[in-house]
């Protein structure tokens, strides 16, 4: 029999969701809050991401470093962060079952924050055809190989995707030393700044194929080339020994799933409310595993408010209970969207939600009117600044204290 | 001391036996020669790994044969070869499943068409079969797709890992004396005084007796040797491997009713903890069409919405493509040539895995018709495989293990819980990887969902740190202090 260990809070993931909530936490003084992280280091996606624009304005810095800092700060607001340990399943209501070298352990939290990030759907889930060769990368497999293995990745790169991830990974074939094909989507046009796109199509000469797909892989052993097509018929192909499919994320839903989470199937990420608590009472959920994916910083917001929402959980039942052991854990009312919005996180609401939501559209609004109703009444009109596909709005919840709890789904629409 | 060698010249002194293709009939063959310890055997293999044809992509299962056409060869190697590969793999700890198989029927035809596959099985030695009407039919299959009639359930058929079998044959026959040459394609096959001489592309290989196991290519070499018995069409077979997630969604090998054609579209747990859609059935004629198309996936995608469409709604984590060695004929295309003292083993299809263990035995009886005198036989030393199954506890599961060497708790590849300590063994084993997709097959490192989004660099880091350690030297690795 596995030995079962007593904890405050568990935090599943050390990313800039994971490590905020378990330093917010830790300084409030939740008791023992534990950070698990499967990887090696702390940090999550952002320790691979050698490049700036991560910080504030006021204090720019580079992945890596807000990493490290993050990780820092959880540690000294007294959080333990063990890394290679692995969360495998439930044990439990709260109980995790876990993996590391040390052994096996069932750890039982009064409070479990999911924090598991997201990934890139790679080439098989894309149903890309073709033949099976070496070469083929995700950005993140792209962003260790080169950044923190030093592994030469090839001499040509095709990457497949044109937002701001593409144009990172862009960047990292260049500095491991390889030359950028091209840059291929299927949509119209890049979602990146105008000025970087520019920059990469005019000063480093790579070009942007738009409205293609990559139709087929090919070579044996190592990657020939790719064959493209678009969308009139015409079809050429790329010889590359490398090629990247970029961006797709997808949210690392394993846990969630095994839990039997509610999940959002817009997001295909938890389903939570405004105090970002999922449909598992006494179980949080924030970062990119709600939305795949956001900024870190808006991962880290997140996390503030998960600790501030496992700390109200935690006083309302009381010391050494669990969180949703005493009063009802709140169901919340769907939020329901109208095309062109693809998601919004949170995804339920409750009368007593504060926090802002997050929305995705599928196509471009330009300062669009968000409407939000409920069984026909309208409980809040808002103009919001515009947002290009795969761009981000934010929507206040200054309306949610309108919401019936008991009433119909709250419908969400962009006039 | 074990011989397995990537590079170099070969040596020079003639073999008794030289088994041509080390897929999964190959590394059989050899292994059943290794209980021989007087005969001097070499498995001779192209590429640069065993079971990197054929064998690497087929839908992993273990057959009863009640399907095979009655008194045939195949009919009685694959039911012998279940019961030995049965045996075999529980000794060696290759994951297998009996999970069972039900035919579905799905219009009246199909429905009239049960009974008398019923029929076939019992002439094929397997009784245990049963007809169910479609609640008991939806009772054991809840996820199945609206409209089936009605299925013959079929107990005994099984899933099995065909990665390991074919490892644990090659690993057993190098562990008692077999040489594998890889990267050792052979290009020309001439008889000479009684020797076989095969010019390959390490140089010649010599061998008394010559077994041609070269699947796909076994044709070729066949008419190498003056023979005209058959001609291999390569049949494209595309697989789609869907995640973890769709393992609950099926019990049962789903297969259709047979037509003409094949055994048609499956769906299938698989014991790596997948579901499994396919295969494509396409002739071709280029042997190394193995990549998939849209237009095949597509119509799988199709045929799976039919029988469990909660499958489509998951998502995809491996997409491939293999060759089956379709001859024209309904049997497998086994024959000695005793004045030649040559075997061949041609037209070997989809049974060959679950038929390796008896076409292994059939074929040293062949040889024993070529003249050879194999001398006494031993009882090989058991292997222990390293288990990439889901029934059965994995490192990461095994408190014991994990305390007596911490790196079996040192997760590296999340999506299947894949240890440093099973990594570190696989690249340190007698017949180590010689490429990612090698340790895959090994350990199903990067075999997961994220494909390496999250462990990709760090396994190939793992990967060229233990190919540096192992081939200091030369090409041959060398592996003593083992019995």
């Amino acid at each position: 029999m596995t030995a079962v260990r007593q904890v405050d809070v568990l935090v599943v993931g050390a990313g800039p969701a994971g490590l905020t909530a378990a330093a917010t936490l830790a300084a409030r003084g939740a008791g023992r809050v534990e950070v698990l992280e499967r990887e090696r280091t702390p940090g999550g996606v952002p320790r691979t991401c050698a490049h700036g624009g991560f910080g504030s304005w006021r204090r720019p810095l580079t992945g890596p470093r807000l990493a490290r800092e993050l990780a820092d700060a959880a540690v000294r607001a007294g959080a333990a962060v063990r890394t290679g340990v692995t969360a495998l399943d439930w044990a439990g209501p709260l109980d995790l079952a876990t993996v590391g070298p040390q052994g096996p352990e069932i750890l039982r939290a009064r409070a479990v924050v999911l924090a598991t990030g997201a990934r890139e759907r790679p080439r098989a889930a894309r149903l890309v055809p073709g033949t099976r060769p070496a070469g083929v990368y995700t950005t993140g497999e792209l962003q260790q190989a080169v950044h923190l293995y030093r592994q030469p990745i090839g001499t040509r790169a095709v990457i497949v995707g044109a937002e701001d991830v593409s144009y990172a990974a862009a960047d990292t074939v260049r500095r491991a030393g390889a030359e950028v094909v091209a840059l291929v989507t299927d949509l119209p046009a890049h979602r990146t700044a105008p000025a970087r796109a520019l920059d990469t199509r005019l000063r480093r000469g790579v070009p942007l194929l738009t409205g293609t797909v990559v139709a087929e892989l090919l070579g044996h052993g190592r990657l020939s080339g790719v064959r493209i097509r678009h969308h009139d018929g015409r079809a050429a192909v790329l010889p590359c020994d490398t090629v990247v499919f970029t961006g797709d994320f997808v949210p690392e839903q394993e846990l969630a799933r095994l839990g039997g989470l509610t999940l959002d199937p817009r997001t295909r990420g938890p389903a939570v409310d405004g105090a970002l608590r999922t449909s598992r009472p006494g179980v949080f959920a924030a970062g990119n595993l709600l939305h795949a994916v956001e900024r870190a910083a808006t991962a880290a917001r997140e996390g503030t408010l998960a600790a501030a929402a496992v700390t109200a959980a935690l006083a309302a039942a009381g010391a050494g209970a669990a969180a949703g052991s005493g009063a009802a854990w709140p169901e919340g009312v769907p939020l329901i969207l109208d095309p062109p919005l693809r998601w919004i996180t949170p995804s339920r609401v409750t009368p007593a939600d504060t926090l802002p939501y997050t929305l995705r559209t599928a196509s471009r609004l330009t300062r669009p009117l968000l409407e939000i109703t409920q069984d026909d009444r309208v409980l809040h009109r808002e103009r919001v600044r515009g947002a290009a596909a795969g761009r981000s709005l934010t929507l206040t919840a200054r309306w949610a204290h309108r919401v019936d709890a008991k009433g119909g789904p709250v419908r969400v629409t962009a006039r | 001391m074990t011989v397995v060698t990537t590079e170099g010249p070969l040596p020079p002194q003639p073999y008794d036996v030289a088994v041509v293709g080390a897929g999964v009939v190959g590394s059989a063959i050899a292994r059943a020669l290794a209980r021989h310890p007087r005969l001097r055997v070499a498995l001779v293999e192209a590429q640069d790994d065993v079971g990197q044809g054929t064998s690497k992509a087929n839908t992993a299962i273990l057959h009863t044969g009640f399907d095979a056409v009655p008194g045939s060869l195949e009919a009685r190697l694959v039911r012998e070869g279940a019961r030995l590969l049965t045996a075999y793999a529980a000794e060696s700890g290759i994951p297998v499943e009996r999970v069972g198989a039900l035919l579905v029927a799905w219009d009246e035809e199909q429905l009239a068409a049960l009974p008398r596959l019923a029929r076939k099985a019992v002439r094929n030695d397997c009784h245990d079969t049963r007809l169910l009407g479609p609640a008991e039919l939806y009772a054991r299959e809840p996820h199945l797709g609206p409209g089936a009639l009605g299925a013959l359930h079929v107990p005994g058929e099984s899933v099995v890992c065909p990665w390991t079998t074919t490892l644990a044959y090659a690993t057993q026959a190098v562990r008692n004396g077999v040489h594998l040459h890889l990267e050792c394609r052979v290009e020309q096959a001439t008889r000479r005084d009684g020797v076989h001489e095969l010019t390959t592309t390490r140089g010649t290989l010599r061998a008394h007796r010559l077994v041609n196991a070269a699947g796909l290519h076994a044709d070729t070499l066949d008419r190498q040797l003056g023979h005209d018995d058959f001609t291999v069409t390569p049949r494209r077979g595309q697989l789609l491997v869907y995640d973890k997630f769709a393992r609950p969604l099926v019990r049962h090998i789903l297969l259709p009713v047979p037509t003409a054609l094949g055994k048609g579209v499956l769906v299938a747990p698989t014991v790596h903890g997948n579901v499994l859609l396919g295969p494509t059935a396409e002739d071709l004629d280029d042997k190394r069409a193995t990549g998939s198309t849209a237009d095949g996936l597509a119509a799988l995608r199709e045929q799976g919405r039919r029988v469990l469409p909660a499958l489509l709604d998951e998502e995809v984590t491996a997409v491939y493509a293999g060759l089956r060695a379709a001859t024209g004929h309904e049997d497998y295309r086994v024959r000695a040539h005793p004045g030649q003292g040559y075997v061949t083993v041609g037209g070997i299809r989809s049974t060959g895995l679950t038929a390796s263990p008896a076409l292994a035995e059939h074929v040293l009886a062949l040889l024993r018709e070529t003249g050879l005198d194999p001398g006494p036989a031993r009882d090989l030393e058991p292997v222990r495989m390293p288990n990439l199954g889901e029934a059965f506890p994995r490192p990461y599961q095994r408190a014991d293990l994990i305390a007596a060497d911490p790196s079996y708790g040192t997760l590296v590849c999340h999506c299947e819980r894949v240890s440093l300590g099973e990594i570190r063994d696989a690249l340190a084993g007698p017949v180590p990887p010689r490429s990612l997709d090698g340790l895959r097959r090994r350990t199903r490192a990067r075999a997961g969902r994220c494909q390496g989004f999250h462990c990709g660099a760090a396994v190939r880091a793992l990967f060229e740190e233990g190919r540096r350690d192992g081939s200091a030297g030369s090409g041959a690795t060398v592996e003593g202090g083992r019995a």
